[in-house]
């Protein structure tokens, strides 16, 4: 056991040391060298920061056992606060001509409503990318886990609140742009965010996707390392009997607590990270079904494992992406195919296609011998067969 | 109230309903330390119900529940407090890890580095490995310790469990119908460790299964209708006639 336990976390830290090698120095390479155009690479940043998204559900939901149908949530509120710094930074190049955002110049403010003005400042925006959705996410989790609220009812839950903040985030009212959301990006610490060949100004697009590589590669290192302490063996132990792990003097709604917080924190940075990338974002990044999306990527990859998530987000996001270019009408339909081939025929997930494989060919592998074996006896029944046959 | 030191579990006047329903009612209970205790009952009798207000799983309605010398009131603490005071509980499904190995289910169980963060910094040290090493020889599982626990038989998860509550290294054991759906032999040998763990530990049982009674009992408390009716030796309570008449009396015949 302790054998095989080693030998895993070599595999997996060697496709983690192949992975970086390809986001961190081949990609940039072909990059520079003009090989890939800008928005591709936007593209694939923005799926490394899904990945990463998906790997935050899996802590949840694969290790832990807790369907979050709001993900997406966190990932929102953390590229909302991002946004915001963003917003105050677009210059007063706008229809309305001042320094603030047009949606405010629109709802007929003068200045700066007070929540917004901490914002000016990168530092506080990047500290709320993460304690927006950590504070969020310890407050949800604390009613929700104190009142034993599991299951089923624990996602139909999280659903509500991603529905609550869809309601919440359209409404112009609320100063965070309403309907339109945060969009027309300008600059980042006085740099320009964006690169425009004609004036051949350079943009932060590799900044980016960088940005977004290293984050997915912490997040999985992490999620190695957890996994193989004490407390990643507890999560799973809450996941398949949750009332041994009670009576067993573990708090288990703390741990609960600081999983689903984790993970709210590791879906905001990737939020935030993603926004640039995307290039915008509005109330519907909290559609009930956005973060359904996540659920499907996790499914697909393969919930449980530390790879599973990733392949399926960027799997999944690259085949919607070509299907929805390719056949504008019947993608989804080509999509709903694929998930249902998967759900059938690898209900563990991509991830789980080398074990089968293997399987496979055991099976075929012990056919074969069967056969040639009952060949034998058959030829020969009084020769070796029976010695064939042990 | 005037309470023994003596005692390690002290029950007054508790009760319990559910919807009007009373599954304990003005119960009393006094265990001494070190006692082997079973308690028996027809189906109904109150003794999941007993074991759940102990544990904290449900909370009781008036009464007090008071373990060991320091007057702990158990009614006001929560699961997992109530467990780290020494209380351990064995489930009547078998609850094991399945996704772990042997080994694990034993390890995750001793009572170290319980935390959120105290347990991501946990290392195994050589002293834990042999308790832990103790114990399996105890629950005659050392030569599987690397199996996942979900390939066990059903008799070897119910050993497996007690195994995690020795771990636990508690003071007070609850097992609750420890020999449901074993074969005889099995039944034999989980008397044989329950017996074996006397005196170290103050157990109580709870059965169904006569034979088994007869081989572990020392004191029996008869359940019925959520309250105490007997207590006693095992051959005064099968010569009661009140018990005879709401429990034995049915089962009396075939199981003597």
């Amino acid at each position: 056991m302790q054998l095989t336990a080693s030998r895993l976390l070599m595999s997996h830290l060697i496709a983690l040391a192949v992975f970086a090698l390809v986001t961190l120095a081949l990609v940039p390479l072909i990059y520079s060298s003009g090989g890939i155009a800008n928005h591709d690479i936007q593209r694939y940043g923005k799926y490394l920061c899904w990945a990463a998204l998906a790997v935050s559900l899996n802590l949840l939901w694969g290790y832990t056992g807790l369907l979050c149908l709001g993900q997406c949530v966190f990932f929102g509120l953390g590229g909302y606060a991002f946004g915001m710094y963003l917003m105050l930074n677009v210059g007063v190049d706008q229809v309305y001509k001042t320094a603030l955002p047009d949606f405010m110049d629109f709802l007929g403010y003068t200045e700066l409503p007070a929540h917004w003005k901490p914002f000016e400042s990168f530092g506080f925006a990047v500290g709320a990318v993460i304690w927006v959705p950590g504070v969020m996410a310890l407050i949800f989790g604390f009613l929700a886990f104190r009142s034993r609220i599991t299951g089923v009812y624990f996602a139909i839950m999280t659903q509500a609140l991603t529905y609550v903040a869809w309601i919440l985030f359209l409404r112009n009212e609320f100063t965070f742009g309403g309907n339109n959301g945060f969009t027309d990006f300008k600059k980042i610490l006085g740099a320009n965010l964006y690169s425009h060949p004609h004036t051949s100004t350079n943009g932060k697009e590799l900044l980016f996707f960088i940005l977004s590589a290293l984050l997915l590669i912490v997040t999985i290192l992490l999620m190695i390392a957890l996994t193989r302490t004490r407390f990643g063996k507890i999560q799973r132990a809450i996941r398949d009997s949750e009332n041994r792990v009670r009576f067993s003097g573990y708090c288990t709604e703390n741990f609960k607590l600081f999983i689903f917080t984790l993970a709210a924190i590791i879906a905001g940075i990737a939020g935030a990270l993603w926004l640039p990338q995307a290039g915008g974002i509005n109330g519907d990044v909290f559609l009930p079904r956005e973060s359904l999306w996540v659920v499907v990527w996790v499914a697909v990859g393969g919930r449980g494992t530390i790879w599973g998530p990733v392949i399926g987000a960027i799997l999944i996001s690259a085949l919607k992406s070509w299907a929805q270019r390719e056949y504008e009408n019947t993608w989804i339909i080509i999509l709903g195919g694929v998930f249902l081939i998967i759900v059938l025929f690898l209900p563990g997930g991509i991830s789980s296609l080398g074990k089968k494989l293997l399987g496979w060919i055991r099976i075929c592998r012990s056919r074969t011998e069967n056969f040639i074996t009952n060949r034998k006896k058959k030829v020969d029944p009084n020769g070796d067969g029976e010695e064939t046959l042990q | 109230m005037s309470k023994p030191q003596e005692f390690i579990l002290t029950i007054e006047n508790v009760n319990k309903s559910f919807e009007g329903f009373k599954a304990i009612s003005d119960l009393n209970f006094y265990m001494d330390k070190g006692e082997l205790r079973t308690i028996i009952g027809p189906n109904g009798a109150g003794k999941s119900t007993f074991l759940d207000l102990i544990t904290g799983k449900i909370k009781t309605d008036t009464g007090k529940i008071l373990f060991g010398n320091e007057d702990h009131d158990l009614t006001k603490l929560r699961e997992y407090q109530i467990n780290r005071l020494g209380i351990a509980r064995k489930f009547q499904t078998p609850s094991v890890y399945e996704d772990h190995t042997v080994f694990d289910n034993i390890m995750l169980s001793l009572p170290e580095s319980r935390g959120v963060f105290s347990s991501i910094f946990f290392r195994l040290d050589s002293e834990a490995k042999d308790r832990i090493t103790e114990i399996l020889k105890t629950i005659r599982l050392k030569d599987m310790e690397t199996v996942i626990a979900g390939a066990l038989s059903h008799g070897q998860k119910q050993w497996l469990e007690i195994g995690m509550l020795l771990a636990q290294q508690p003071k007070l054991l609850l097992v609750d119908e420890p020999a449901a759906g074993m074969s005889d032999d099995e039944t034999k040998r989980t008397g044989e460790l329950l017996l074996s763990l006397e005196e170290k530990h103050s157990i109580i049982v709870i059965e169904h299964d006569m034979e088994f009674v007869r081989q572990i009992a020392r004191k029996v408390t008869v359940l019925h209708q959520g309250k105490v009716i007997k207590e006693g030796s095992m051959d005064s309570i099968q010569s009661d006639p009140t018990v005879a008449e709401v429990y034995l009396g049915r089962k009396h015949s075939t199981a003597a």
